[in-house]
């Protein structure tokens, strides 16, 4: 195992990876300040802030020799017996002399400036920074540059070209360079080809200082409100792992949430502005019974009355939609199949529009704008054996086979039209949770108002068998009850609904869950992997 | 006993340029006896054990670059010729190449004989089109003669050699700025590792060498190691990392001196005996104050240090990056040195890449400064800040790519040190009242 020596200590490398010497540092809980250096992204090692001494120790008289020059760590590819110095003088005023160049040009109109509070400019100039300014001082500008997708202020850039890289390498469009040489330099595009692509959100998080801004975010919020809440991106199939930021259960933005397994450091456009429909003011939010609104809704009497509803129905059937949590597909499963033993549970309509986009970078946004069809998939299946289609409950609707329909929808897009909502005219009992009014609604005995993703706890799975667990980042319109609270409630459970109890509970029960077992780590679990190896030692455990 | 130049020799026969005239003078006959005799193994050793050092300005040893190729690597190798000559104050590979177009040619065939490279690249600086256009009918008389192409003179080697017009950029001169630019990017220079010879042009090994460099190569080839090495200055006994500087130099001379031009010297004649001897003197009766010394990268030594031998180590004892490209500039006792300063800066600004932040930054804060002051309102204390730019840019103290910073922090460093007497009589004599300040000052345009 390589041993690197950073500042003194004696950091081991595991084997067979190969770090820079910014990663190493990481290692050993040693912060190298850098700007251009990306860990999804080629190194350029221009931005010179990452400058450390650079020395070898020899394994056998230990004796040790240190290059006169400073090296970028980033290009630094560290190796056994290497030494780095972080914290010498010699760094301290490369990087205090860095930041003063940095700052020569720069417009320092924090005050008015989207990125302020969380500017890696700020920080470093705070942390490695000279205390007073010796330049002279020019009048102050906040020049905007149309680049598309983004704004542009060309006069914060500091030409780190992290976002060159990116449209490079990763997006693949090249949209973005740099115009003129020297201190003329700056982002610009050719005209008439805008950066316009789906994954353009991204050079907004990339850029460390206040250059390129979020169309969209520009002006709307002071990052220090904002909190972070970890959460999972449920705009297509893949699930990408992302940071939901909210300020007084009101979110602002989107952000990623580095996830090595799925979406590495990116997210797409479509998952970064995936929130308008939260804040939308045709939102369902209150209860309804037979068109009338149910002014107070007390969760327990509710759940006792449609419990009674279910049970005079005759013949049940549920549509679990793949907005579903797990969990609450398993509590909706297990009450519909708790009243009706041989109720018909559906897949509720998969929405896919497109094809696949793969992008050079790895990248990919899938046509299946849900999260979590697999993992409905699995818990119908568990409980029925197969996973019916919407088309299949429609027809034994037709047939008048079915008393009661639960409907549970929760999609954010217009899913179901006049023609196939009058279908459901002739059915004795009909429960429908929605987001927005649709023609379903209409023929409702019950209307009950759905969350949004960012208000539910549980766990997703994409279309890679990776489950996925959440928290929820806000709470819920005052009157709107998750689906798994109410699951929880008309079933009887006590307490509290807890995600996590019914999770452990789940993959005790069903083998497909089984790798989620003691909980579920950040970046997920892969449930596939796992799976192979558990179903040997469940036919084995069957033979006792 | 005068010398006799060798580098030089052709380029005063009518018709120099063409294959004809340069046969006539023995052309060609050292890449004959080099593909029937020797292996490029030979050629390789013969390079390194001649000594011969880099004449683009960086002294690396030839032979030592050369054999830093990957061996047995399954190819292609390629081959560039830097004839990027954009240091202010340089001009030998011009005439080189417009007088001689050659022996450039031979020296750079027989190196890529030695480094088995089978494409050549000619990247020529933009503004030489006359080199262009004699170095490309070079280049189409040789593959008419079977010098160039398909099985050289009945050899197994074959190459093909491309003419690349430079973009018009300082730049491209840094040889992993010059690869970028073949390869149609801008011309920003690669950060090392991996170095060109590993992973260089289109990804493959690549060697760059200098114009003179390789019309050394052919001479080494003609004359022998021998004649090479009895030429120049041998190696400092007490400093164990000095090669040695043997061979003839080309040195340019310009500036204010009677008789500007390239002239060849084996390599250790004095700035004195440069001036005095071959440019005549300075001009109209006037004393030298100052001279460049080795194009504008390397700085200024006084007038009192004229006696300063032209070898690759000895201008580092006057406080100078070190030979450069040799070109000599020489500045009469009347002009200012805050001009100098002020035009070197200008320059370095100009042509910075952009690419780190303390080059890109700190020339510009240099110039900013020296306008500032010539606009009569310096003060005494940016000759500290100056100097402090000076002694923290460049690859010298490692904080930038290549050794672009290093250009424009030795002027610096160089003029203050040994002409702070002038400047700082200059800043009191414009700024009376406000010298001493120390604030920072709103600044006076808005660029």
């Amino acid at each position: 195992m390589p041993t690197v020596i950073i500042d003194r200590r004696e950091i081991r490398i595991p084997e067979g990876r190969r770090l820079n010497g910014i990663e190493a540092a990481r290692l050993a809980g040693i912060e190298i300040p850098h700007y251009c250096w990306h860990p999804g992204l080629s190194v350029a090692g221009t931005c010179r802030m990452c400058l450390v001494e650079v020395g070898t120790r020899d394994p056998a008289t230990g004796k040790i020799t240190m290059q006169p020059k400073l090296q970028p760590a980033c290009n630094t590819l560290v190796t056994d017996n290497m030494i780095l110095v972080t914290d010498s003088e010699k760094v301290a005023q490369a990087r205090a002399m860095v930041e003063e160049d940095l700052l020569l040009r720069h417009p320092v109109d924090c005050p008015i400036c989207d990125k302020a509070g969380e500017c890696l400019l700020q920080d470093y100039h705070y942390r490695f920074g000279r205390p007073e300014r010796r330049a002279d001082i020019f009048p102050f500008s906040s020049r905007r540059k149309d680049l598309g997708d983004v704004i542009l202020f060309a006069d914060r850039c500091i030409l780190c070209t992290r976002c060159v890289r990116f449209a490079a390498e990763i997006s693949g469009g090249k949209e973005l360079m740099l115009i003129g040489r020297g201190t003329e330099e700056e982002i610009g595009i050719v005209d008439g080809y805008p950066l316009c692509n789906k994954l353009s959100g991204n050079v907004v998080d990339l850029c460390p200082v206040g250059a390129l801004v979020d169309k969209d975010f520009l002006y709307k919020q002071r990052v220090w409100f904002l909190r972070r809440h970890a959460n999972v991106c449920t705009g297509c199939a893949v699930g990408c792992s992302i940071w939901i930021e909210e300020h007084q259960e009101r979110i602002y933005r989107i952000k990623p949430r580095e996830n090595p397994f799925l979406n590495k450091w990116w997210i797409c456009n479509d998952g970064r502005y995936d929130y308008s429909h939260v804040h939308d003011p045709r939102r369902l939010l209150r209860a309804e019974k037979s068109g009338a609104p149910l002014l107070t809704v007390d969760l327990q009497s509710l759940a006792e009355e449609i419990n009674r509803s279910l049970r005079a129905a005759g013949r049940l059937a549920a549509v679990v939609s793949p907005h579903l949590t797990v969990e609450e597909a398993y509590l909706l499963c297990k009450l519909i199949r708790g009243i009706d033993s041989d109720a018909l549970l559906a897949l509720g309509p998969v929405p896919v529009i497109g094809e696949d986009e793969s992008f050079p970078g790895g990248f990919l946004i899938a046509a299946e704008k849900c999260p979590n069809r697999r993992g409905v998939e699995a818990v119908i299946a568990y409980f029925a054996h197969r996973a019916a289609s919407f088309d299949e409950l429609l027809t034994e609707v037709d047939q008048g086979l079915l008393g009661g329909v639960w409907v549970s929808a929760g999609y954010k897009h217009e899913w179901i039209g006049p023609a196939t909502a009058s279908r459901f005219d002739r059915l004795k009992l009909l429960v429908v949770q929605d987001l927005f009014p649709s023609p379903l609604l209409e023929r409702a005995t019950y209307v009950l108002p759905a969350p949004v993703y960012a208000e539910r706890d549980g766990s997703y799975v994409n279309r890679y068998d990776r489950m996925q667990a959440v928290h929820r980042a806000i709470r819920p319109p005052k009157n709107v009850r998750t689906e798994g609270e109410l699951f929880w409630a008309m079933l009887g459970g006590e307490g509290r609904y807890d995600a996590s109890r019914v999770r452990e509970q789940l993959a005790y029960e069903i083998p497909y869950f089984a790798a989620a077992r003691g909980g579920v780590p950040e970046s997920g679990v892969d449930l596939k992997s796992n799976l192979l190896a558990d179903e040997g030692d469940v036919s084995s455990r069957g033979g006792c | 006993m005068p010398y006799e130049p060798v580098l030089l020799a052709n380029i005063s026969k009518k018709e120099s340029y063409t294959l004809r005239v340069y046969e006539a003078g023995g052309g060609y006959r050292g890449l004959r006896r080099v593909l029937k005799e020797l292996s490029p193994r030979d050629v390789v050793e013969m390079i390194t054990a001649s000594g011969l050092r880099g004449r683009g300005g960086a002294a690396f040893p030839t032979g030592v670059k050369w054999s830093f190729l990957p061996k047995d690597h399954p190819g292609p190798i390629y081959f560039c010729v830097n004839a990027d000559e954009s240091e202010p104050g340089t001009f030998v590979n011009r005439i080189q190449m417009e007088f001689d177009p050659h022996q450039v040619l031979e020296g750079a065939i027989i190196s890529c004989y030695a480094t088995r490279a089978s494409k050549a690249f000619i990247y020529i600086r933009y503004e030489y089109p006359l080199c262009y256009r004699r170095m490309q009918a070079a280049v189409n008389e040789c593959y008419a003669a079977g010098y160039l192409g398909k099985n050289i003179l009945g050899s197994n080697f074959s190459l093909d050699v491309y003419l690349y017009r430079g973009a018009g950029v300082y730049i491209c001169g840094e040889e992993t700025g010059l690869i970028e630019s073949i390869e149609g990017r801008r011309a920003w220079p690669r950060i090392k590792p991996p170095f060109p010879a590993v992973e260089g042009l289109f990804r493959k090994p690549t060697i760059v060498n200098n114009v003179e460099t390789l019309a050394c190569v052919k001479q080494i080839v003609d004359r022998g190691v021998a004649w090479f090495r009895s030429l120049g200055v041998p190696p400092e006994p007490n400093n164990p990392r000095d090669p040695g500087s043997f061979g003839p130099k080309l040195f340019g001379l310009s500036g204010h001196v009677n008789r500007p031009g390239c002239y060849e010297a084996p390599l250790g004649i004095t700035v004195r005996r440069l001036v005095e001897h071959y440019g005549g003197g300075v001009w109209q009766g006037r004393k030298a104050k100052a001279a460049v010394v080795g194009g504008l990268s390397t700085g200024v030594i006084s007038e009192a240090e004229f006696d300063t031998p032209l070898d690759f180590s000895a201008p580092q004892r006057v406080g100078c990056l070190g030979l450069g490209t040799g070109c000599v500039v020489v500045l009469d006792e009347t002009f200012p040195m805050i001009d100098f300063l002020y035009n070197s800066c200008r320059f370095f600004a100009h042509e910075s890449c952009g690419q780190c932040t303390p080059c890109r930054e700190g020339t510009r804060w240099a110039l900013r400064i020296l306008e500032r002051i010539k606009a009569g309102r310096g003060r005494l204390c940016d000759l500290d800040l100056l100097m402090e730019i000076g002694l923290t840019i460049g690859i010298t103290p490692g904080t930038t790519i290549c050794g672009l910073a290093d250009g424009a922090a030795w002027p610096i460093q160089t003029t203050i040190r040994k002409f702070r007497g002038e400047l700082e009589e200059y800043i009191k004599k414009t700024n009376p009242h406000g010298y001493r300040e120390t604030k920072p000052l709103p600044a006076m345009t808005g660029d």
